[in-house]
């Protein structure tokens, strides 16, 4: 791999950390297309907060992992609302590249195409993929 | 209001539906990962960790729309397909959608199917099939790509959207009856203001890495062969 492409995907993590870190505290707090539309029918006061009418927001469950440390996009233990966020932010540009990345990695196709170890993938290629010819990296 | 959800909660769906999205994502999914790994190579393995970093960061920016109580946000799905292809644009999307549930609690783990079919699956096909043809018969310029963009990504969100319209006919928790139109209209309607946000991140985002690096960009990649008679493909985009 080219130091120029390492220059690139830095610089581009460095765009990123930023905008997670700093400008998403000046996002808009309010409720997203998505759950205006399910408020529709409902009453909400300043906060959002259903208080009157009926919708299909209101059969919103809680989250499985709201108790999760980084729950809502801010760190558990951090009172400085700005840093809670951008921490939370920073982290989870770092948490989404190394998983992501990491995954492509592993996954892609070696240019030698002598080592074309299948990374714990199912070989279930004839049943999901069969139409099309199998790559030259792969097994 | 302190929750910052963004996708589809719990509770919203009910867990019948739920399921049988999520093993249609997961049967998808594998797909995109078995014909993904033929685009994946040296180069685009780590341009997709960044492309999904990218778009994890960019989620995070809610922008209000036309009405001032409501606000949108990229979805992401042309973007990662302009980028790094359809398959793999999909896989990026739902890493992000993956580590939202389960580090962020946004979007219920229960509904994690959903939301990576309406965002991942259906924001990415849509978008790239209009990224596909728009590039066949737009001009070969900055322009033309920056259309492209901006095009395909307003309309994968207003589908994608629409995505969610059919989940909630299959298995919706409140009783809409017809209704239903209207929601699917609300969700069309804010989508399409949510769609211009996501056109204009779109077109910056990657008329910025054609300026840059133009054989980063997986769409003007993949024409470069379609597009034998005139040379110079890539040259255009500068």
């Amino acid at each position: 791999m080219s130091k120029r492409l390492w220059a690139f995907i830095g610089g581009g993590l460095l765009v990123a950390l930023v905008l997670a870190g700093v400008v998403c505290n000046y996002a808009s707090s309010h409720p997203d297309g998505l759950d205006s539309s399910l408020l529709k029918g409902c009453t909400v006061d300043a906060d959002d907060n259903i208080v009157g009418g009926s919708c299909p927001a209101q059969q919103a469950k809680d989250h499985e992992l709201a108790d999760s440390p980084l729950a809502d996009y801010g760190v558990r233990g951090v009172e400085n609302g700005f840093l809670s966020t951008g921490l939370s932010g920073v982290l989870g540009v770092l948490l989404t590249f190394a998983i992501g990345g990491g995954a492509f990695w592993l996954l892609r196709r070696r240019s030698s195409g002598a080592t074309a170890e299948t990374d714990g993938e199912p070989g279930g290629d004839a049943t999901v993929d069969g139409a099309t010819p199998t790559p030259a990296g792969r097994s | 209001m302190e929750t910052l959800a963004m996708h589809i909660s719990n509770g919203i769906i009910n867990g019948p539906v739920a399921a049988i999205f999520a093993a249609l994502a997961l049967a998808t999914l594998t797909a995109c990962v078995l014909r993904g790994r033929r685009d994946l190579d040296d180069r685009l393995a780590p341009m997709a960790g960044l492309v999904a970093a990218f778009i994890f960061a960019v989620q995070m920016l809610n922008f209000p729309i036309f009405t001032a109580g409501v606000s949108g946000h990229l979805l992401g799905g042309a973007l990662a397909a302009m980028l790094v292809g359809p398959w793999v644009g999909a896989l990026c999307v739902s890493v992000v959608l993956v580590v939202q549930a389960l580090v962020f609690g946004d979007g219920g783990v229960a509904m994690l199917g959903l939301n990576i079919t309406n965002m991942a699956l259906i924001g990415t096909a849509a978008g790239y099939l209009l990224i596909a043809l728009l590039l066949r018969v737009l001009p070969r310029t900055s322009a033309g790509l920056a259309v492209t963009a901006f095009v395909s990504a307003l309309m994968s969100v207003v589908v994608a959207s629409q995505g969610f319209i059919l989940e909630y006919w299959l298995g919706g928790t409140t009783d809409l009856g017809s209704n239903l139109a209207g929601l699917a209209g609300t969700m069309a309607g804010a989508h399409l203001f949510i769609g211009i946000g996501e056109g204009l991140i779109t077109a910056t985002t990657v008329v910025t890495v054609a300026k840059v690096r133009p054989d980063l960009v997986y769409a003007l990649r993949g024409l470069r062969p379609a597009a034998a008679p005139t040379v110079a493909a890539v040259g255009g985009v500068r």
